[in-house]
């Protein structure tokens, strides 16, 4: 099991390791991740319901009036 | 309605569209490009070339790219539906769960363990293994896609669910009827082979690019076979599945389809107008007659791509929205009196739960499930019930450019492929000029079948449930915007920077240092 795991981790660190253009591909991925996760959705997007509402029994309260006040 | 705030409510579906048609500008390519791979690998594989290899790293490569640039950008979709749509996100949240739980653990979990196989994996692990981790990566690509089209067929065609007043959501009760609706089946067939024929074209296209630069000619008449099959196979599957589209619309989105035609005045035997410019004003609001500038004509086409029946009646516009007796269809003046009756019922459902009064509460319960039918069209009760209808030319015009474009690609294919196989191929530069030119336009083609789909089926999120009105979130517009315009900047960066780096190694060629870790493609 040890030996298993110790050629999975091999496998990943030389793989990652021996990266060029991947390392490039890699930098943009984690950038747009930040920014995705650390600004927009912190920032940004808060969710509705989540932010505003405690508990999910206010949170249907609200949507079905915002449904039936028309 | 009178509060609605019309603003808010574009620059949200602004933004969605924004957010959706970047994203999709990432993931056909990765869809069919996955399965071309798999193909050259596969004979890699099975007739040992080396050539072969060397192919199926360099379209690996670029695979990569545009897999690592694309990953994540579907997230914002997410983001939009708990901070723009929460009504909705809410509305709808046991009928999408269930799909995007199983996406993110089994197609995601599927794609994202074997891609490591896939790119570290040369002369690591067996040949087979690999091969198998390729398929296994295009498979689980392909399958993410299947739940997330799932979800959206339903928004056409809500289907296996049942909604909950208590709760305020709508609950899935047959999880197959939501899995293999005819409209979330066809949708999904139809979506994944547009990805392959873009992706055929994609690598046909950069192929020709080599042989118009007199380079790599092995590997770009090769590659040129592969996907000129491949992207023939699947042009005839989606024109299959575009035909199935069509009759789905008809059954259950006859206002999509009728707008799509410019059909205002339903008729029996109608023809199919092929090609046409179309003349009626959109600010006049009479409706009374489809004109054209111009038109070619397909007689009783449409009747037949509508219900396979050459004399069968395909209701207009006009039919939709003031209604045939005789057709028996309901008219919107109609069914927006429903809907406003749902609308009041479950109010009353909720102030009776509140007062202890279960009688009234059961009365209203059972006016509400009577009328929940037609629940979106209350809130257009009052209003000019015109705001029901797409827009026409978008979607009439989207259809046919898209149409076209697909009749373009197929010939392309065909003529491409045998022009390869005689030889013949490298002295057709116009050919070659017309393949790479092509690459933009199968991405053309592929937005524009999502304009036909969603901006057809304006104004509902949910058909017939749920419009945008009662969908978005009580935002300020102003941020709304603002968001838009970070989006825009975002996705422009990353579709700038996937053009550079794409651009760059198709100019290195698969002789440079191609694949993700710098191993020489002979390697």
């Amino acid at each position: 099991m040890q030996e298993i795991l110790k050629n999975i981790f091999h496998f990943y660190y030389e793989g990652f390791s021996n990266m060029t253009l991947g390392k490039k591909l890699w930098i943009i991925i984690l950038i747009k991740l930040i920014i995705l996760f650390l600004v927009l959705k912190l920032f940004f997007f808060p969710d509705f319901l989540k932010s505003n509402f405690k508990t999910d029994e206010q949170r249907s309260n609200h949507v079905i009036e915002q449904l039936t006040k028309h | 309605m009178e509060n609605i705030d019309f603003s808010l409510v574009d620059w949200s579906r602004a933004q969605f569209a924004l957010t959706a048609m970047y994203h999709w500008l990432f993931v056909p390519l990765t869809l069919g490009l996955s399965f071309i791979v798999a193909f050259m690998e596969s004979l890699y594989v099975r007739t040992g070339n080396p050539e072969w290899k060397r192919i199926t790293k360099f379209w690996m490569t670029l695979f990569g790219v545009n897999f690592a640039i694309g990953v994540a950008t579907g997230i914002i979709l997410e983001f939009e539906f708990g901070t723009n749509w929460s009504n909705y996100s809410w509305f709808v949240g046991d009928i999408f769960g269930a799909p995007l739980a199983i996406e993110g653990i089994m197609a995601f979990f599927l794609e994202s363990t074997f891609i490591a196989v896939m790119f570290f994996g040369w002369n690591k692990v067996s040949k087979k293994f690999h091969l198998l981790s390729t398929w296994l990566v295009a498979i689980g690509s392909n399958l993410s896609a299947l739940w997330i089209l799932v979800a959206n067929g339903w928004m056409q065609y809500p289907a296996g669910m049942k909604f909950n007043p208590d709760t305020a959501r709508n609950e899935m009760v047959n999880f197959w009827e939501v899995l293999f609706s005819p409209v979330a089946i066809n949708k999904f067939l139809h979506t994944i082979s547009s990805g392959y024929v873009l992706a055929s074209i994609f690598v046909m296209g950069i192929s020709a690019w080599y042989l118009l630069k007199n380079r790599e000619h092995q590997l770009a008449k090769k590659s040129i076979i592969v996907a000129s099959v491949f992207g023939l196979l699947t042009t005839a599957f989606v024109v299959l599945t575009g035909d199935g589209s069509a009759r789905n619309m008809a059954k259950y989105q006859p206002m999509k389809f009728a707008a799509m035609e410019n059909l205002y005045v339903g008729q029996q035997n109608a023809p199919l107008v092929a090609i046409g410019i179309l003349k009626a004003d959109e600010k006049e609001k009479s409706h009374r007659k489809q004109d054209f500038r111009f038109e070619i004509e397909i007689p009783n086409m449409l009747s037949y791509m509508a219900f396979l029946d050459p004399n069968a009646y395909v209701p207009g516009i006009q039919d939709i929205v003031h209604g045939n007796k005789e057709r028996n269809i309901m008219s919107y003046q109609e069914r927006s009196e429903k809907g406003k009756l749902a609308i009041q019922s479950l109010a009353a459902y909720k102030n009776a739960k509140k007062a202890g009064n279960d009688s009234l509460a059961n009365a209203s319960l059972a006016l509400f499930e009577d009328n929940y039918s037609n629940f979106g069209y209350g809130y257009y009760a009052g209003r000019d019930v015109h705001e029901l209808i797409p827009s026409v030319p978008t979607t009439f015009y989207s259809f046919r450019i898209m149409v076209g474009l697909g009749i373009h690609f197929g010939a392309l294919f065909l003529v491409v492929l045998l022009l390869t196989m005689r030889g013949k191929i490298q002295k057709k530069r116009f050919i070659l000029y017309t393949a790479l030119w092509s690459i933009p336009l199968a991405y053309v083609a592929a937005e524009l079948g999502w304009v036909v789909a969603e901006v057809g089926r304006q104004p509902w999120v949910i058909q017939d449930i749920l419009p945008t009105i009662a969908a978005v979130s009580q935002l300020k517009s102003t941020s709304v915007q603002i968001t838009f315009w970070m989006f825009f900047l975002l996705f422009t960066g990353l579709l700038i920077a996937e053009i550079k780096i794409m651009v760059a190694q198709i100019k290195k060629g698969p002789t440079a240092e191609t694949d993700l870790h710098g191993n020489f493609p002979n390697n």
